[in-house]
């Protein structure tokens, strides 16, 4: 056999051997501690690893990678910003726990029809006390309501409720109906028929009666955290409920295809006034109700929850 | 007009040398491979992905802008597909070929010595091209296919019949290497004619015979010679000549074959198919041409066909049964036919540098990212990484496309009437029919 013939074999072989190899070396040496999570369309999988372990104190860190279209990422109940996950694109972030507990991860890009199904899970071990969230069961079990069945308001007001208005007439109404425990347990619509029938405010009218209704929710709320529940309804709801609150997302058709239900239209009075904050958040909270609303319990934190259910009313109330 | 370029000894020895044409295809072949290793382990994100970005947007660019245009066959001379192949059926990379063959060695059968075969094969990678073009997976898939029906056909049948006769690339760089300015010819015929061995065709210790099948001595045009420089390496007289030349000089001997001439009508319906489907805006065609095996794909496989096949050539061939009329023409309508469509060749070529313009233009800053993270996998190797998508030379697209396209016709007029006068038919029918089939070329494209 001649030189060159031998030479070139061995060019070929080696050469490509490490061409084949070199790659994958790289690769294993690059990705030591990291965890590669790969996101997909709900329908094509959703997020790859669906579960992650982490330990308390211990950093971990991930590297975003989105297989179709542009995602986002998030984990729920955590203060980490979320982060655009782009197709074939990495992103890399460092999130770290203090607490024990398992932390849903989840889509913050409307991906598809699908999107809120796209979900997955943190495991989160160590000694420190885990967080107290979840012990606490929500109002709506304490108070025994029933999110499932319709809510429709047996009052409705004639014109949009004047937080204002009912300001004038604030000295009037009765220290109990500021009670934060009654604002929460009680709907708009219950609140005017109580309000309607109490002798301290006989003289009023009916829609300086709504005026004090949504006067009441004003005082429930502060302007933070309805810039909160609006950021929140945002990135989280409009895709189905529609930046409106129309119920018109750009989803909801495919939501009424998959669920045969529009998503809940918070621009019907009949429909949201008759609904009390424990109500909502326990919607919110739980989801399902037979349709595509998904659940946000592990997602919002209690404060964001209450924040997003002050958001809805201002769809009724100005 | 001809200019030989292996009498300069720099390029003649760079030809002759096997080792800068090996050390071309070790880059190519480990390219290739690693093309397929990124679609099969990489980002499934085709813009993302060295397979996708570097076959078909930077080696689609080089082929058809470059490489078919002014070197003809050029890239068949590198190509890293037959490659593993054909060292198998040798036995060898650099030695001289052995007293026996290796393996079965038999001839391509007779009924497939056409380009037939290779009509079928780009339709079918046209038909899919929608996934195949956009998917890395299977952009592997059917690369690692090519390679291995290569070997598999290098071991059962003698010399490159995957290249003669079944890549789908193959058939059309044949087909527009007679537009080329560069030729691989003998010098001498008389000496060809005199030389008793043929080492040229049947091999000597200097080197094989012809991959392609091809006895240098009879090259008229330069659609079956692969430029693989062997017949420069065995001929005993050197008597071969690798010569620069005018454009479309192969042209003026119009072709008498149905399967060429189909095969001018398979690019020039495709450009136009993929003009409108792949860069129109109509997002339902799109949609029908990516959903392979729907019901909508059918109907798109159908109007593919129909309009490829069928009215396109019926077209043609009432344009050039006119030309008949018009100059009481004898000659058989089929090799009236035929020689037409040799005239029509730069027209398709043509449409193909227009349609590939776009796309290359609009997407060529991809290059640079998956150059530097080849498999999506977060690497930056060159800093390259980050260069985020933009189209270049937006505003010079327009004119450039429709140079190209004015220019295609001219072109291709000029060579519709040199074969006119060569069958004695009247050109005329045939270029309004390229003057219409280039308005609709410019209106899907504009």
């Amino acid at each position: 056999m001649k030189n060159s013939e031998q030479l070139s074999r061995l060019l070929i072989t080696v050469g490509l051997l490490i061409v084949i190899a070199l790659p994958f070396v790289a690769r294993s040496v690059d990705t030591q501690d990291i965890v590669e999570v790969h996101a997909r369309m709900a329908e094509s999988g959703g997020w790859m690893p669906g579960t992650i372990q982490a330990q308390t104190g211990i950093p971990l860190y991930l590297r975003l990678t989105s297989d179709d279209v542009m995602h986002g990422f998030a984990i729920g109940q955590s203060d980490n910003p979320a982060v655009d996950v782009l197709p074939g694109k990495i992103t890399e972030v460092t999130v770290a726990f203090d607490k024990p507990g398992t932390y849903t991860y989840y889509c913050t890009r409307w991906c598809g029809p699908n999107h809120w199904r796209m979900r997955g899970t943190i495991e989160v071990t160590g000694n420190e006390m885990p967080s107290s969230q979840a012990i606490n069961p929500p109002l709506y079990i304490k108070l025994n309501l029933d999110i499932d069945t319709p809510h429709l308001a047996s009052a409705t007001p004639a014109v949009i409720p004047d937080a204002q208005r009912g300001a004038i007439f604030s000295a009037l109404l009765p220290d109990s109906y500021l009670l934060p425990d009654y604002y929460l347990s009680h709907s708009p619509a219950q609140v005017y028929l109580d309000v309607q029938v109490d002798p301290a405010l006989a003289t009023l009218s009916n829609s300086d009666l709504w005026g004090l209704v949504a006067y009441i929710w004003q005082s429930n709320t502060t302007p933070e955290g309805l810039t909160e529940g609006q950021r929140l309804f945002a990135q989280n709801c409009a895709a189905c409920h529609g930046e409106t609150g129309n119920g018109d997302g750009v989803f909801s058709a495919d939501i009424n295809a998959l669920a045969g239900k529009y998503p809940a239209n918070f621009s019907d009075p009949a429909s949201l006034l008759g609904a009390g904050p424990a109500l909502l958040q326990g919607k919110i909270l739980r989801g399902g109700m037979g349709t595509g609303m998904p659940s946000w319990g592990p997602i919002f934190t209690n404060q964001q929850t209450w924040d997003l259910v002050s958001y809805l009313y201002t769809f009724q109330f100005k | 007009m001809r200019s030989d370029l292996t009498r300069f000894p720099f390029v003649k020895s760079l030809l002759k040398n096997r080792w800068p044409q090996f050390l071309v295809w070790f880059v190519m072949l480990a390219g290739f491979l690693f093309a397929i290793l990124s679609g099969f382990f990489g980002t499934p994100v085709g813009n993302r992905n060295f397979g996708i970005v570097f076959v078909w947007i930077a080696w689609w660019a080089v082929l058809i802008l470059v490489a078919v245009p002014f070197f003809g066959r050029g890239w068949c001379s590198v190509c890293p597909i037959p490659l593993p192949g054909e060292w198998l059926q040798r036995g060898a990379i650099m030695n001289p070929p052995g007293k026996k063959p290796r393996w079965f060695n038999l001839r391509w059968p007779n009924k497939l010595r056409n380009i037939w075969l290779q009509n079928l094969t780009f339709t079918l990678v046209a038909l899919f091209s929608s996934v195949i073009l956009t998917t890395p997976k299977v952009t592997s898939i059917v690369l690692a296919a090519m390679l291995f029906l290569a070997i598999g056909m290098s071991i059962v049948f003698e010399r490159r019949t995957f290249c003669r006769y079944l890549c789908p690339v193959g058939g059309f760089i044949g087909l527009y290497a007679q537009a080329a300015p560069m030729e691989l010819r003998v010098k001498n015929k008389q000496v060809c004619l005199a030389c008793k061995d043929k080492p040229c065709y049947n091999g000597s210790e200097a080197g094989y015979g012809c991959p392609w099948d091809v006895f240098p001595g009879g090259l008229t045009k330069n659609t079956y010679c692969g430029l693989c420089m062997e017949c420069l390496r065995t001929c005993p007289y050197d008597n071969i000549s690798v010569n620069t030349r005018p454009f479309s000089a192969d042209l003026s001997k119009p072709s008498g074959r149905m399967d060429e001439a189909f095969k001018a009508f398979i690019m020039l319906g495709a450009a136009m198919i993929y003009a409108g489907v792949l860069l129109g805006p109509w997002g339902k065609i799109k949609l029908a041409a990516y959903s392979v095996g729907s019901l909508s794909w059918f109907g798109y496989t159908a109007v593919f066909l129909a309009f490829i096949f069928g009215l396109l050539p019926a077209l043609f061939l009432g344009a050039v049964g006119i030309g008949k009329v018009l100059t009481k023409s004898t000659l058989a309508l089929k090799q009236s036919f035929t020689a037409f469509a040799t005239a029509i060749v730069p027209l398709g070529l043509m449409f193909w540098v227009a349609f590939s313009l776009s796309f290359v233009l609009t997407n060529a800053a991809y290059i640079f990212s998956s150059l530097s993270d080849p498999f999506g996998w977060g690497w930056d190797l060159f800093g390259t990484a980050a260069i985020s998508w933009q189209p270049y030379l937006t505003s010079l697209l327009l004119p450039l496309q429709t140079g190209v396209l004015v220019g295609g016709l001219l072109w291709t007029a000029r060579t519709t009437q040199k074969v006119g006068s060569k069958v004695n038919i009247s050109p005329i029918p045939v270029i309004i029919f390229s003057t219409v089939v280039t308005l609709t070329m410019l209106g899907l494209l504009l």
